[in-house]
């Protein structure tokens, strides 16, 4: 794809080429995308129907506008069913008067060598002038990625931090008694791709910080066994495959270490390998269940599940090794811990009074927020930029995947015409 | 010449007079090797059926043709322990599963065994297979206690991942909260 930077009209400067890996085309069926609740502070933003030159595929601005609104940072504002091009005059006062806040519109226009300009520009309704302009050439099976890269500009150039449409999730989906397939899919639950078909358990998939690969527990050989997997090749190692059960991998940041739970001596320990499964060192001492390790950002800290106290409760200690500080206080059972991006808050899933809930606690000033209006939450992960969170969860007895702002107020549910889904982990930014 | 020696002798010139034998029925081309008998080690001959005072060891409790594993009176039919919620203590009731499997073991030390640990639906993937795994361990201890060895018995689980039972009520969880003994 090229990406072309457009100052004012007409006058464009070439600038970024990103190379994009791709999997073999899977046709799977996407999921559905139901948002609830309002944000408080919710940005007013309109983007107008792209004008078209040509079939195309895919229609630019209604990703946009479900991206942004998922957010729960934006509202949309009815831009009406007339095309606007990227290159038309527009009146922004009207826009204004119209509740918008901003204004996107764009053009796509199929290229003689099939590929497709899309051109877009962000306007500003209230100092009347431009906040971005871009010009993105892709090939057709890019053009969603396209649209979710308009929403990261929009999003970024709107709220000062990065947007995270244009990344990945990953999630297993159990289609039968005996049969799971793991899945790689954007950020919105479109496009999925199978990367990995199994008759036995998939469970506890997990993103290299480079995003490059999974580790994931696969009960294939009838038992589990941690593997690494390279998404664009395919390429998979059994990298802890012990006596016994092994389980709950999970990266450090710099990529070169993974934590996993194995029961080699014994009952679930935490133990610490190099990403290969060479180097394989034992890091938590009792005489229960320790599982479910998660590096802090910085890589300092570990976190992790216990029941060393009785009921399972969430611990952190130091990643080299040492003593362990119980950190949920609330509930009987707290399980799952995820730290969010920079580090400040934790998630996890307790039960309170039979409900599963994910929780987001505040570690500074120990303020502790279920975020679903679900009861049988699994599973949460924050996304790259800290600001949703991505959760499974059960609705009329079948597994969906969810997302909600980390506030709790705004949530989605992405659910699918078929199959168990579950395991979902937010995927790190691409490049 | 001592015995040993002496009988040594008669082996060999019984072998060096069946070769001949052979021989004269023989295509030389085909011939395979012929067979060397050692009758060092206490007049044992590796030759099939010879020693006219071989004994056959027969346990009568588990008689050729019933499979006791497959045989609803024996007591190494059962091979599952269940479990209360949230719990990985062995129940009395299971005891004479327990101790029929530990007894064998011990009894027969050339059999292994995979504990496979299962729980209900109910709560985190991950959790749910630490604690299948902790039931499976749990038997495990039980029958290491009647004089099974660690090498004999592997600990998995599969946590809620295979539930036998379908269905979100606790006459399933029940069936589900289980570790099933796996002869290999």
């Amino acid at each position: 794809m090229t990406e072309t930077t457009i100052d004012r009209p007409s006058a464009a400067r070439r600038s970024v080429c990103a190379a994009l890996v791709s999997l073999p085309a899977v046709s799977l069926a996407q999921l559905r995308v139901e948002i609830t609740g309002v944000g408080s502070q919710q940005f007013p933003i309109a983007i107008a129907p792209f004008a078209r030159d040509g079939q195309v595929p895919v229609e630019i601005e209604s990703v946009v506008r479900a991206d942004l609104a998922r957010s729960g940072l934006f509202r949309i504002v009815d831009a009406g069913a007339t095309p606007i091009a990227e290159n038309a005059a527009v009146s922004l006062p009207d826009w204004k008067a119209r509740g918008a806040d901003a204004l996107a519109i764009g053009s796509v226009t199929r290229l003689a060598d099939g590929r497709f300009d899309v051109r877009y520009r962000l306007l500003d309704t209230i100092r009347q002038g431009q906040l971005d302009g871009l010009s993105y050439v892709s090939p057709a099976s890019d053009l969603r990625l396209t649209a979710h890269r308009i929403a990261d500009r929009i999003y970024e150039k709107l709220t000062g931090e990065r947007g995270v449409f244009a990344t990945r999730i990953a999630y297993v989906v159990q289609t039968s008694r005996n049969s799971w397939e793991l899945h790689i899919a954007d950020a919105d639950g479109a496009n999925p791709q199978s990367a990995l078909r199994s008759r036995e358990p998939i469970i506890s998939p997990s993103w290299s910080p480079d995003g490059s690969r999974l580790a994931y527990v696969s009960f294939e050989t009838g038992k589990p066994v941690v593997y690494v997997h390279t998404v664009a090749t395919g390429a998979r190692k059994a990298v802890a495959n012990f006596r016994g059960s092994n389980s709950a991998p999970a990266w450090s940041p710099d990529g070169k270490t993974l934590a996993v739970t194995l029961t080699r001596e014994g009952n679930s320990q935490v133990f610490l390998m190099n990403a290969d499964g060479g180097n394989v060192r034992r890091l938590t001492t009792s005489s229960g269940i320790d599982t479910e390790p998660s590096f802090s950002p910085d890589g300092q800290s570990i976190y992790f599940t216990s029941d060393r106290g009785g009921g399972p409760q969430v611990y952190r200690m130091p990643a080299n090794g040492g003593g362990a500080q119980r950190v949920t206080f609330n509930g009987d059972y707290n399980i799952s811990p995820r730290l969010s991006p920079d580090g400040k808050l934790l998630a996890y899933v307790g039960r309170r009074g039979g409900q599963f809930k994910v929780h987001v606690l505040d570690l500074a000033s120990g303020q502790e927020t279920p975020v679903t209006d679900t009861v049988r939450d699994e599973s949460p992960s924050f996304a790259p930029n800290g600001r949703m969170m991505l959760y499974a969860t059960e609705v009329n007895g079948r597994g969906i995947l969810a997302s909600a702002s980390v506030d709790g107020r705004v949530r989605t549910r992405l659910s699918g015409p078929s199959g168990d889904i579950r395991e979902p982990t937010w995927g790190p930014f691409i490049k | 010449m001592n015995i040993q020696r002496f009988a040594r002798a008669v082996m060999a010139g019984t072998v060096f007079a069946f070769v001949l034998a052979g021989c004269s029925s023989v295509n030389l081309d085909e011939q395979k090797p012929a067979p060397i008998t050692d009758a060092s080690s206490g007049g044992q001959s590796t030759g099939a059926g010879t020693d006219p005072r071989a004994v056959a060891p027969v346990d009568a409790q588990s008689a050729r043709g019933v499979d006791p594993f497959n045989d609803p009176n024996s007591p190494l039919y059962k091979k599952s322990v269940f479990f209360d919620f949230d719990s990985f203590v062995v129940k009395s009731e299971f005891q004479p599963v327990v101790e029929a499997h530990g007894k064998y073991l011990a009894s027969t030390k050339n059999r292994r065994i995979v504990i496979e640990g299962n729980t209900d639906e109910r709560g985190g993937r991950e959790y749910n297979l630490a604690l299948g795994q902790k039931r499976a361990e749990a038997v495990k201890q039980r029958l290491m206690l009647l004089g099974a060895t660690d090498a004999q018995i592997e600990t998995v689980s599969f946590g809620k991942e295979k539930p036998r039972a379908m269905g979100s009520n606790e006459e399933a969880w029940a069936q589900n909260r289980r570790a099933d003994i796996v002869y290999k």
